[in-house]
């Protein structure tokens, strides 16, 4: 046990720290995965966390990332939660993070594929504008909706011909 | 004693995302195109993801002492609730197409209905599973297009996998006594509602497709009691294998 309970301000900052093992240039707290820090009267700390897509299989890795850091910063009494609701969205991330996201070389996706009588892709595909994370062109086309991990898609740019990550809007 | 009809409910819905992520992680090294490969095997994630969500809580509604792995592992193909559709094979990629776009169409709109449940373990796990079900609609949505409006050879097969799956759509929108017991709790969808919006979904598709919509006619049922095709079986086989061989393994 520690002497003097860390304030959660001070927990928020050691969450920041711990990156995402799929997308190590941002941290959990970035993505919106850790949803609330919070002291029981019991002393107890809780941490809860939300996964991006229901079957992330990092989310394993993340919560035993977030094990490690707690008990390094001395803290032995906590619990983590998963929390589902309110479902995980991209619009969590900050334009910080999103910027980041960039210059890793990931598009972050630049507007909701419009759900609303379930457009088939053939529709869809056009209305959405992602601009190439490397040289700026809007002239992108989809090669498929699924990428290296569930919350990315796969993307080529028809100016500078590179194959792209973007995440998805969710 | 527990609430038997909401745990087999949860089994449905829990059973149905294992039995098709079982069916399409056998694509895994074998789709047609690497990108197939990915997005197949993203869906299959998916659903898993929504199979341990489901099971999980049934597991705490029967509360008897077994868990999510449990309930996969060790129960033999009577005890599943799946529908006869998430059993079918593969096949050829239509037959992959067709099985999941019946299936997403549905899963897309139960999932809306099973926001407002009462249960809120229930409508949290559909308020997060219907962002991803949405993805999975508009693929398999799309890849029915492409191929129906493809060359003879695509379009011919994707007639045959939409008219030989059709059988399988009954089931899917019956209700029984315990669809019928969660409805009236507030708990579950009203699965004949689900049938106007699932065909109009279906046929504006396969129009688009330049594909016949089949007509209504005969109809399998079964596996929501437990009554399944032979298929479910080989499935089981090798899903449970390890389990089985090597009782409470772990890595």
């Amino acid at each position: 046990m520690v002497a003097v309970q860390p304030s959660i301000a001070e927990i928020w900052s050691w969450m920041s720290e711990i990156p995402d093992p799929e997308i190590p240039v941002l941290s959990i707290v970035d993505l919106g995965i850790v949803r609330d820090v919070r002291w029981t009267e019991e002393n107890e700390l809780i941490v809860a966390i939300t996964p991006t897509y229901s079957g992330c299989p990092a989310m394993d890795v993340i919560a035993s990332d977030i094990r490690s850091s707690l008990k390094n910063h001395g803290i032995s009494a906590f619990r983590l939660e998963t929390k589902l609701s309110p479902a995980w969205t991209t619009d969590w991330m900050s334009d910080n993070a999103k910027e980041r996201l960039r210059e890793y070389g990931i598009a972050p996706a630049a507007r909701l594929i419009p759900i609303t009588g379930i457009a088939p892709l053939k529709s869809s595909e056009k209305e959405q504008r992602v601009q190439c994370p490397r040289c700026g062109s809007e002239a992108t086309t989809v090669i498929s909706r699924y990428g290296s991990t569930p919350c990315k898609a796969l993307y080529r740019c028809s100016a500078c011909l590179e194959p792209f990550d973007v995440f998805k809007q969710h | 004693m527990h609430d038997q009809a909401r745990f087999e409910y949860l089994l449905r819905l829990g059973d149905n995302c294992l039995i098709l992520s079982q069916r399409l992680s056998e694509w895994c090294g074998h789709g047609p195109v690497l990108e197939e490969d990915i997005a197949l095997t993203n869906v299959a994630l998916d659903l898993l993801g929504h199979a341990r969500f489901w099971l999980t809580c049934a597991a705490e509604v029967e509360n008897a002492g077994r868990d999510e792995d449990q309930l996969a592992y060790l129960r033999d193909a009577g005890e599943f609730r799946n529908v006869l559709l998430v059993e079918q094979p593969n096949g050829d990629y239509a037959q992959t197409t067709a099985r999941q776009f019946y299936f997403d169409t549905w899963h897309y709109f139960l999932l809306r209905e099973l926001k407002n449940s009462s249960d809120s373990r229930v409508a949290e796990i559909a308020e997060k599973a219907v962002k991803e079900v949405t993805y999975h609609l508009e693929r398999s949505s799309a890849w029915v297009i492409r191929l129906g409006d493809g060359t003879e050879e695509s379009h011919g097969r994707m007639q045959r996998s939409i008219d030989d799956l059709w059988v399988y759509t009954g089931e899917l929108f019956e209700p029984d006594a315990i669809d019928v017991e969660m409805r009236e709790r507030d708990i579950g969808a009203d699965l004949e509602s689900l049938r106007a919006p699932w065909l109009e979904h279906v046929q504006k598709t396969l129009s688009e497709a330049t594909l016949d919509a089949p007509s209504a006619g005969w109809m399998q049922r079964g596996g929501k009691r437990g009554v399944h095709t032979e298929n479910l079986g080989y499935i089981l086989a090798e899903m449970q294998f390890l389990q089985r061989a090597y009782p409470g393994a772990q890595w």
